[in-house]
Order: structure tokens, then sequence, then C-alpha cells
């Protein structure tokens, strides 16, 4: 054992779903992964390829069928209220107000209505939704929506952030404020956070740590450290650097191809 | 406002013209046969000078919603307990399926046996007749409860009561609104058929009443009076609902 320990530690963790023609499918290979505590890390990879499967696998959602993981030295064994998962379809409660989704968590644990509601609107604050508190989520675009999520999430100060995707339904603006806004956040908060993109820029943007992800069958393909510091100019040749080395990685274009978009940079 | 006019000046203008072409068919035959519009309104005033009618709409009222209520106050509770044990409604459900096609009416024999003649029979045909839409449709809401509101529940730790309570519960609510407007028009369609089987009273009873004294007047009187009621019931129902959705934060 190390003398710093991880905050969530997978060993050789397998998973595979059988189909309903009964043919056994491997979304996750055998893997192994560290991530230290308020660590930011990222997961990216083609769709297909376990992203999911495996932020399910350290979130509880899912068990492994073979392997373990551990949070604090000890097997997730199920969902927590210590590990937050925010999902791309925010999983806000219509018929709650913008407080109200906000509450659910603080409820949840128990906490006395009048704190709840103070450390609920200091939340708010925190993400700017203090002026939408009493709109309900129909009424919030979908950046609205996915903040109102995060201070769901934060207001239970978990020490685990799960990312799923989060920004991928909304347009590039509004991704790149919330970037922003989240790793503000982080800086503020401190919670690890992993974060599953198949956006190869936004893992740039945001992670310590890429995990590269490969599919047929799900396995990790690299892991990059991205050593810039936040906030990071996505427009600075450092930036490119990092996006070049993942796109060959991926052979998502060619040689050719890359000298070309150099030129326009 | 072209078409707003329209949107009024059209029906009403069909409405005309069914009356119109009715005044005309009355014509061709006896008032036996086929009273015309004016006979059924002067019945209608008849009835109501003569006191009868307004006690025979009350009694009708207060059995279709007592029946309705009833079905309600048991259909939910059991249609959120079948639709979260899925056990339970696995046991259960072929049972629901063969009964469910029986329709209310074919109950009656059975209904004036256990109940007698009177209120009961007639109450327990509408509370059949309620009592399917809504379990069913409750059943199906909290079956259809979104698995990311039950993730997010499970992930912030809450407890299988408070998931129940203010996560299925609250979800399911639009599903069962439905169900509930549903058996209102079937529990109303099948109020006059309890009421002509068995009832010695409300607008079921007074159609047939009516038949035994050949008083086809009459009997479209109940008519027009059953279907006037049933739109006003509808429409109440659709202002409920349109209320209570403004609060769940569901516009329609
Ligand atoms: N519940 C499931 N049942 C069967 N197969 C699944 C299930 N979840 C994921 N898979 C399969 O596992 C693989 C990885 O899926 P997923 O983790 O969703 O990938 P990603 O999030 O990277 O797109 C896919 O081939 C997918 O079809
Ligand atoms: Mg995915």
């Amino acid at each position: 054992m190390s003398i710093q320990t991880s905050k969530i530690k997978l060993s050789a963790v397998e998973k595979h779903f059988t189909s309903a023609r009964g043919e056994r499918q491997v979304a996750v290979s055998p893997l192994d992964l560290e991530i230290q505590s308020g660590e930011f890390v990222c997961l990216v990879g083609p769709s297909g390829c376990g992203k999911t499967t495996l932020i399910n696998l350290m979130a509880g959602f899912e068990q492994p069928s073979a392997g373990s993981v551990t949070i604090d030295g000890r097997p997730v064994s199920g969902p927590d209220p210590d590990h937050i998962m925010i999902f791309q379809d925010y999983g806000l409660y219509p018929w709650r107000t913008v407080l109200g989704n906000v509450l659910f968590g603080l409820q949840a644990k128990g906490i006395p209505a009048g704190e709840a509601r103070d450390r609920a609107l200091a939340t708010l604050e925190l993400v700017g939704l203090r002026h939408a508190i009493d709109k309900h989520p129909h009424e919030l675009s979908g950046g609205m929506k996915q903040r109102v999520a995060i201070a769901r999430a934060l207001a239970v100060e978990p020490s685990v952030l799960f990312m799923d995707e989060p920004f991928a339904a909304l347009d590039a603006f509004t991704r790149y404020h919330l970037q922003d806004e989240l790793l503000r956040l982080w800086q503020e908060t401190r919670p690890t956070v992993v974060f599953v993109t198949h956006d190869l820029d936004e893992a740039i943007a945001l992670g310590q740590r890429i995990v590269l992800m490969a599919p047929n069958p799900g396995r990790i393909q690299r892991v990059l450290e991205v050593s810039l510091p936040h906030p990071r100019e996505r427009t600075r040749d450092d930036f490119a650097f990092f996006r070049r080395e993942l796109f060959t990685e991926f052979h998502l274009v060619h040689q050719m191809a890359l000298q070309e978009a150099e030129y326009s940079i | 406002m072209k078409s707003r006019l329209f949107a009024i000046l059209v029906p009403f203008l069909a409405g005309v013209a069914f009356i119109a072409l009715w005044q005309l068919a009355a014509g061709r035959y006896t008032p036996e046969q086929l009273p015309g519009p004016a006979d059924v309104l002067k019945a209608i005033k008849e009835l109501s000078d003569n006191g009868v009618l307004w006690g025979h709409i009350g009694i009708s009222l207060v059995r279709f919603g007592s029946a309705y209520l009833l079905a309600v106050a048991i259909a939910i509770p059991l249609g959120l307990f079948l639709g979260r044990f899925s056990r339970c409604h696995a046991a259960i459900d072929p049972l629901i399926q063969v009964l469910r096609p029986i329709s209310p009416i074919a109950w009656f024999p059975l209904a004036v046996l256990w109940f007698g003649i009177g209120n009961a029979p007639a109450v327990f045909i509408i509370f059949l007749a309620a009592f399917y839409p809504v379990l069913l449709t409750t059943i199906s809401a909290v079956r259809g409860v979104p698995p990311l509101y039950l993730k997010v529940a499970g992930n912030f730790g809450a407890g299988s009561r408070m998931t129940f309570l203010r996560v299925i519960v609250p979800a399911a609510f639009p599903g069962i609104m439905v169900g509930l407007h549903i058996a209102v028009g079937t529990a109303w369609i099948h109020l006059v058929a309890g009421e002509m089987l068995g009832a010695q009273s409300g607008l079921g009873f007074m159609i047939v009443d009516a038949r035994n004294f050949l008083r086809t007047d009459q009997i479209m009187a109940g008519m027009l009076l059953v279907g006037l009621l049933g739109l006003g019931i509808y429409r109440g129902m659709k202002a409920v609902e349109r209320l209570l959705g403004r609060r769940w934060g569901v516009t329609s």
C-alpha cells in the first residue's frame, strides 16, 4: 500500500451484461484505476466504451462482475449520499420548485427544515440561481436545470461528485460557461470529481487527469496528465498540444487533416 | 379574430342545423314516436315545475359522487400498492384482466341478490365502472415513474417511505389524474344504466318511468339532461385538473 491512499480505487474491475439473447457482453474488461482525494478526473472515449458502466460501478448503481471498487478504503455496495451522481438528463423533480429540488437531498438526510432551507439557499446563491428559487424545472433552460442539479448535489456536501456527460445536451456557449462554473465550484468546495464526457475539448478544459477509454471491450487505453493550471485558455498552444495528443490517440483524424487544422488555428 | 369567430359560429350553426333537422323529422312522426325539440323543452319545464326533476337530479348526483369517491378511495391506494410491488401485481393481474372485461351491467343480477333493490345496486355498478380505469391507470403510472427519479432518490439516501410519498406518488400523479378523468366518463354513463335497472329514483329511473307511461318527450328530456350534466361534470373536472397541473409545475 502506498503512503498516500487513494480516494477511489478500482482493482481488476470487470463488468459484463447478458443480452436478451443470452450472449455475454463485456462492458468493462478488467481494469485498475486510482483517483486521489480532491482530484478532477475525466473519463473520455467514444460511445459504447463503457464510461457510463464504469462511473455507475464507482457510484454504486452497478456491482462489478469481478474485482473490487472501494471508496475511502470501503467497498462500494450501493449508492451513497456522500457520492452524488449528476446525470445528463438532470433528474430534477418537475413537481418541485428549484428550491424544493435542492431541499430534497437535505430532507432525505433528515436535516431540520430551517437549516435545510438556509443551506439550500446558500448553495443556490453559489450557482447563481438565487433569483429562480420559486420556478419549476419546466420554466428553466437546460443550463439552468443542470445548475439546479449541481446545487442539489453540492447542498449535501458530498466528498465525490460523479458526472455522466452532464453538459452533453447543452449548446456550446452554455457548455463553456458551465465548465468554468464547475471549475470554480470545484476549487471552492474541493470534492473529488469524476467527469465522463465524449468531448475531447471538454476533457482537456477540465481534467487534471484524462482517462482515455476504448471500446470492444471497454478498457483504459491511456491515462494523460494535463499539467495546465485552471482555468485553461482553450485557444492557447498548450491546450492545442493536449488536443493533438488525444486526437492522435484516437486516430480520429489523419495526420494530414491535423496539419491543415493547425494552419487554421 | 376570424378563427375565434369561426370556432364559435360553426358549432353554433351545426347545432341550429341539428335542431332544424330534428324538428323536420319530428313532423313526420307522432309525438309518441319522436317529439320535437319544443316538446322536449316543455317536458323539462313540466318535470321541473312539478318538482320531481330536481329530486331525481340530486339523487343521481349523490349516487354518482359517492360511488365515484368510494371507487377512487379504494382504487388509488390499491393501484399504488400493486404498481410498487410487481410481485403482487404479477399475482393479481390475471384476475384483474378477467374481471375487467365484464361489463358493470352484467354484475347487476348479482348486485340485486347481494344488496337488494334500491340504492346499492346502482351505486355498485357506478363503483365498478369507475374502479377499473382508476386502478389500471394508477398501476401503470407508478410503474411508469422514470427510473432516473428513483436513482436520484436512492443516491440521496431517501428511505422507502420518503421515496414512496415524495417521489413515486407525485411522479405518478399526472397519470392518475388521467384515470380519474376517464373514470368520470365511464361512471356517468353507467349511472343511467344502473338506475334504469333497479333504482326507484334518479335520472335513469325517471327515463324508465317515462317509458312506462309512454312519455317519449320526458324520455328525451331525461336523456338531454344526462348529457348536459355529464358535460358539466367533465368541464368541472378539466378545470380542477388545470388548477392542479399548474400547482404541479406542468403546463398543458
Ligand atoms: N444494462 C445493460 N445491459 C446490457 N448491456 C449494457 C448495459 N449497459 C451497458 N451495456 C453495454 O455495455 C457497453 C458500454 O456501455 P456504456 O457504459 O453505456 O458506454 P458509454 O457510456 O461509454 O457510451 C455497451 O456496449 C452497452 O451496449
Ligand atoms: Mg454513457
